[in-house]
């Protein structure tokens, strides 16, 4: 168990292309923390910075207080979960998981309770004895988590563990990796690019694009409160509306004569080109106490609990929820408004959100 | 839908097929039934009479002690060959995987020598280590080694394992790389963080993912060390001194050719065809079976 400490953390490739652009974060000790963000933005090379498969360009790692930059992946203490699971496939389930006890020497009896252990908190029991070949994509998903397990590591590292699993088998090792932290409480680091596994596994989420951190915090605080357009369009499903709008006096003109009233403790700030952003669920019947927009539905998702507007507002496209079973016919007129309270503006020219 | 392409003629396929097919009665059945045919005959010394003896060419050979030897010779040799060419060209492949810089041209050097014939490379080694005019037996001689393997059996033995299996490494190397390459990076990554060393990652982790390819190429070139060095051993040291280089397929030619024993020239033939063909068939069943994980 231990803490681990980013800071200043960079990382320059040989050709000078610049991948993470300087990442500060405290990670606390047992916390389960969610780094996600489109392909590409650089989590998982963050990931494996950590994990010390990646060199440190600039800045410090350290994990339990320690420094680690200069230490071998296998000094620091951490077990990792690959994406593709990584298991060896001419050892048997039992092999794998004692390969790394082996190593370091531990008793024959201590091996054997740590990988019973294991087994039975991820019911491989009965697997014990076969290869990796001979499982299921599931099963193999649990033999790499068994194979972190057994160590006993400070903290586990998992790069993007479920993006190979079928949508079901997604969500049931979805919880049963919360489970395990809850059993466990080993501090977790887990990269993906699902904004659903973010929401629903992470103590903190930390939101990344191209290299930057956007965004560090609780699930339900980074939804509530997005600190630019990129978190706030990325984190949430469907995504949140995005309404470009110009300024004029103390409100936001955003077309078809809509004018949304600019918060007075923003008015000071604002600059002249601003997005307004709205989510779907904001959008209601009547009596939302914000501006009326007069849409017009397009095409209608209907996904049972509720289903989604499509309609057309000047350019652009706004998805509106509604309740599934009320959903209006496409081509008939909805007049919506949005909540008071509930939206959201934007800089538009750098991206970043309005704040008092 | 039909996805095979379906000949309407009759003869087409055939005809299309009669070049493989011509070559391969031409060149390997014909001769293959030929010495067979010439296994169970004794022709007299000036051939021009033969007598049918059934098996009495084999019995004698099992029972002749210089065809015991060549056995004996050839099983050293190949053994000689497979082990050392498979072990120098891992530890090459392994090298070859890791450097970043100039990848290319190593790889690219390393797959010379298989264009070079084999009665070629073995006058290259010949004269390298020739007893009189050699600049390795000059190197060796100022070292104070007394080379000169037109006298000394072992020496001898030594120069024509070099020459097979400097010609083979390419080859084995080309197989070993990209069995290495299709070892996932991940799998490496997991045994380092697992905690396993460089030395203990290659014995736990990448032998025994490359044993179905080391076992192909262990028999591909015990296949090689009998048959196909045939030229290498004629350039240098033809089957010398003593036959102490000389392997069952040179015995083949010197018996038949040199010694003109038709019979029992035609006789080793048969039984080295029975041996390639063995190899073979545990080629097929293995590999695809046992040497698997």
């Amino acid at each position: 168990m231990a803490d681990i400490k980013l800071s200043g953390v960079r990382k320059t490739y040989a050709n000078k292309v610049q991948v993470i652009h300087g990442v500060d974060v405290a990670i606390a000790d047992g916390e389960f923390i969610v780094i996600v963000g489109p392909s590409g933005c650089g989590k998982s090379t963050l990931l494996r910075m950590i994990a010390g498969l990646e060199p440190i360009t600039e800045g410090e790692i350290a994990i339990g207080g320690k420094r680690v930059n200069n230490v071998e992946p296998k000094d620091r203490n951490i077990a990792m979960v690959f994406q593709n699971y990584a298991l060896y496939p001419h050892m048997t389930v039992y092999d794998n998981m004692a390969y790394g006890l082996r190593i370091r020497s531990l008793s024959k009896a201590d091996i054997e309770t740590r990988v019973q252990r294991a087994a039975k908190i991820l019911e491989l029991g009965p697997l014990l004895q076969r290869k990796p070949r001979e499982l299921s994509g599931g099963q193999r998903q649990r033999v790499a988590m068994g194979r972190a397990i057994v160590r006993e590591p400070a903290a586990f590292l998992f790069d993007e563990p479920l993006s190979n699993l079928d949508a079901k088998l997604r969500v049931q090792m979805r919880l049963e990796i919360q489970k395990l932290h809850r059993e466990l409480r080993t501090t977790s680091i887990f990269v993906t690019h699902d904004q659903v596994e973010a929401m629903t596994l992470a103590d903190r989420m930390i939101v990344m694009n191209a290299g930057v951190v956007e965004q560090i915090g609780r699930p339900i605080e980074v939804y509530e409160n997005p600190a630019s357009l990129f978190v706030a369009g990325f984190i949430g499903s469907p995504a949140m509306n995005f309404i470009p709008g110009q300024r004029s006096g103390d409100d936001v003109e955003v077309g078809e004569g809509v004018r949304v009233p600019l918060p007075a403790e923003l008015r000071a700030a604002a600059p002249q080109a601003i997005t307004v952003g709205v989510r779907p669920e904001h959008f209601v019947a009547s009596g939302g106490g914000g501006p009326v927009f007069k849409l017009k539905v397009d095409t209608v998702e209907a996904l049972g609990a509720d289903s989604m507007l499509h309609c057309a507002f000047g350019g652009a496209s706004l998805v509106v929820r509604v309740d599934g079973h009320a959903t209006p016919e496409p081509g008939s007129p909805v007049p919506v408004s949005a909540m008071a309270g509930k939206l959201y503006f934007f800089d538009s020219t750098s991206g970043r959100r309005l704040r008092p | 839908m039909e996805k095979r392409v379906v000949f309407q003629s009759k003869w087409l396929p055939y005809a299309l097929l009669a070049p493989q097919i011509v070559v391969t009665v031409i060149f390997f059945f014909w001769p293959a039934a030929q010495a067979v045919y010439y296994s169970f005959l004794v022709q007299d010394a000036f051939g021009t009479s033969s007598q049918f003896v059934w098996f009495q060419n084999f019995t004698e050979l099992f029972h002749d002690g210089r065809y015991v030897e060549s056995f004996k010779v050839t099983v050293l040799f190949s053994t000689l060959v497979a082990v050392s060419g498979l072990a120098i060209s891992l530890l090459l492949a392994t090298a070859a995987d890791r450097v970043v810089r100039g990848a290319m041209a190593y790889k690219t050097l390393l797959i010379w020598p298989y264009a070079v014939a084999p009665a070629i490379a073995g006058v290259l080694w010949a004269f390298l280590f020739a007893p009189s005019i050699g600049i390795v037996t000059y190197l060796l001689k100022k070292m104070g080694i007394d080379w000169n393997w037109i006298i000394n059996s072992e020496q001898a033995m030594l120069l024509v394992v070099i020459a097979a299996v400097w010609k083979q490494i390419s080859y084995n190397f080309l197989f070993f790389l990209a069995g290495l390459q299709s070892i996932p990076r991940a799998l490496m990554e997991a045994a380092a963080i697992d905690g396993a060393s460089p030395t203990r990652r290659f014995w736990t982790i990448v032998f025994p993912l490359l044993s179905p390819t080391t076992f192909f190429l262990l028999v591909v070139n015990i296949v090689y060390a009998f048959f196909d060095t045939f030229g290498v051993i004629d350039a240098t040291t033809q089957g010398g001194p003593a036959a102490s280089t000389q392997i069952l397929v040179y015995k083949v030619y010197h018996d038949g050719v040199k010694a003109a024993d038709l019979g029992s020239s035609s006789a080793q033939s048969v039984i080295l065809m029975l041996i390639v063909i063995t190899l073979t068939v545990v080629q097929f069943r293995f590999v695809e079976k046992k040497v698997q994980y």
